[in-house]
């Protein structure tokens, strides 16, 4: 369990902490998600001891940490761009907490070989990083940060150097590190995707702040603002307000579109538009918009649906929210 | 390059590989090359551990007068050498202000070596600091390890070659010196006199072939230590290296 209280922190004349409240329960995978300058980088190395608090607390398992040097705090950080000591192989890497801990040797080869078989790099012991891929190392360097059993594992957008595939490879496979492992684990993110597929937990950072912390699902149903909902999913502004692209219901019949409005009523009510193009992604059909107010977005349907419509460019449509923020359970408990 | 050398190979070898052996191992020749080798060796050890304290203030701290500094390490490579050792002489000499007396000791030439070979260990490590990944030791701090065990594991393995090179070009600057050396060292034979003062000293009497053999000597040792740094260098080096 990590908590962190009021925390602030200024550099020069800018915020990057501001007053930030944030419990992070124990065992979970917790996911700060935000644009880069959102704070979320300078939260995560605070709570590591990496940076110091202008004002406010953070307590790591019971215990305040606040002042403590990162020595002594307990964690395990994970960088982006890895951070190998590259003078030393694979096993001298992950064995490095444990021997300047002065551990015994049998002990800390027994740990190192079963570290380096749960991140699936055992073989590789002998190697230096430079021989490494990109995904290998970052491996490695899990492994590492695993050996001294932290309290808390901490993941400084510990993807983002990767290319997509094996971005999206690690992910699953930090997911399931994570089910075995259990150890609360902090991830820095700035993919909304990364965010909604690995962690039990979403806070979304905007301008030092926390906009709304939850589980995914909540998140993206009940964002309680227009940046959690636009940060998270796509969306398209329709007559005035933000929808969801999939929650957008074309009629080709204006009373018809009128009719189904006034059944799920939404403040947006019913925008005339011209179809401007047709985009075929697999299951899904992208049908780019311009309404008569020259306002332009995008209607996400189905490939049947779009087939059923079967719109051509040029053509007029008429769209309406089928679940508009007004008809989302708008929460604002859980805005902070 | 290889012209001279090959000149001052063959002059020193003038009167037969016996001729050589008896010139360089004359009592005077090989005490100044003792000294000159002995005194270069603590200069290059010493400059090691300084110069690289000086690069890490200069690249890690930041204080008032900072960019001065980083240019006047500098000053022993664009001073003449025997400006330095007027200096020198004027400040540890016989009339010394501050009550030190070096003139004609081997402290005094310890003092004007390492004075002229400041610059080589500083602007070997600098550059690789500035370089260095913060990260890698932000990690090292993260896992346990205390600021002195971050610098010994983590820090200096991946300085080591530039240290190891800026304190081979310093040594091999060192028994080469002689402006420096000149005017404070006292030239006291098989004590403070340096093996290029006995060659400059062979040479005014005339005996060209000890000054070549000599010379041919300090070559070799120059060389081979280089060559041996160079070695050791690379080992370190070459494990960072992708070599898969």
């Amino acid at each position: 369990m990590i908590t962190v209280t009021g925390a602030r922190k200024n550099y020069g004349d800018f915020a990057a902490l501001d007053d930030v409240t944030l419990d992070i329960p124990a065992g979970t995978l917790t996911a700060l998600l935000g644009p880069s300058g959102s704070g979320k980088s300078t939260l995560l190395r605070s709570i590591a001891g990496l940076e110091r608090l202008d004002a406010g607390s953070i307590v790591i398992g019971g215990r305040d940490v606040t002042g403590v040097a990162p020595q002594k705090r307990g964690i395990g950080f994970v960088f982006q761009h890895y951070a190998a000591f590259k003078h030393m192989t694979v096993r001298d890497n992950v064995a490095f907490g444990l021997s300047i801990r002065k551990r015994p040797k049998a002990e800390i080869a027994k740990k190192v070989d079963d570290l380096l078989e749960i991140v699936g790099l055992d073989g590789f012991q002998h190697r230096y990083p430079a021989q490494l891929s990109g995904g290998q190392r970052q491996r490695m360097a899990l492994a590492r940060a695993l050996a001294v059993d932290p309290e808390v594992l901490l993941l400084d957008e510990p993807f983002g150097a990767l290319d997509a595939k094996v971005r999206a490879d690690l992910r699953q496979w930090l997911r399931r590190l994570h089910d075995e492992v259990h150890v609360t684990t902090v991830l820095v993110t700035h993919d909304q995707e990364e965010a909604l597929d690995v962690a039990d937990r979403i806070a979304v950072l905007n301008k030092g702040r926390i906009e709304q912390v939850g589980d995914p699902v909540s998140l993206y149903d009940r964002p309680a603002n227009d940046f959690v909902m636009s940060f998270l999913g796509s969306v398209a502004r329709l007559g005035g307000q933000l929808v969801r692209p999939h929650d957008i219901a074309l009629e080709r019949n204006r009373d018809r579109a009128v009719a189904a409005d006034a059944l799920t009523g939404t403040a947006g009510g019913v925008v005339e538009s011209v179809v401007e193009r047709v985009v075929r992604l697999g299951f899904e059909v992208r049908i780019d918009l311009r309404a008569d107010s020259g306002q332009r977005f995008a209607a996400q349907v189905t490939r049947g649906q779009a087939d059923v419509l079967g719109l051509q460019v040029g053509e007029t449509v008429y769209a309406r929210a089928t679940h508009g923020p007004d008809a989302y359970e708008l929460d604002p408990a859980l805005a902070i | 390059m290889l012209l001279p050398l090959a000149a001052l190979t063959v002059t020193s070898f003038g009167e037969g590989w016996s001729g050589f052996w008896d010139a360089v191992t004359a009592p005077v020749a090989l005490a100044s090359l003792r000294v000159t080798v002995a005194v270069s060796a603590v200069v290059a050890l010493v400059n090691a551990v300084m110069g690289t304290l000086i690069a890490w203030v200069l690249v890690r701290d930041d204080f008032r007068g900072k960019r001065v500094v980083n240019a006047l390490i500098d000053l022993p490579f664009a001073l003449p050498t025997i400006v330095a050792s007027i200096v020198l002489l004027s400040l540890y000499g016989p009339n010394s202000p501050v009550g030190i007396h070096l003139n004609a000791t081997q402290p005094g030439l310890l003092v004007a070596l390492a004075f002229v070979t400041l610059p080589f260990v500083v602007r070997s490590v600098q550059p690789v600091l500035i370089e260095a990944d913060r990260e890698v030791e932000e990690a090292a701090a993260s896992l346990g390890a205390s600021n002195w065990t971050t610098f010994r594991r983590v820090v200096l393995p991946t300085l080591a070659p530039a240290v190891i090179g800026g304190t081979g070009l310093a040594f091999a600057r060192a028994i080469g010196e002689y402006g420096s050396v000149v005017l404070i060292g006292g030239n006291i034979p098989r004590k403070t006199q340096v093996a290029s003062q006995y060659i400059q000293q062979q040479i005014e009497i005339d005996r060209p072939v000890n000054a070549a053999a000599v010379s041919v000597a300090l070559l070799a040792i120059a060389f081979v230590t280089l060559f041996v740094l160079r070695v050791l260098a690379g080992r370190s080096q070459r494990r960072e290296e992708d070599s898969a």
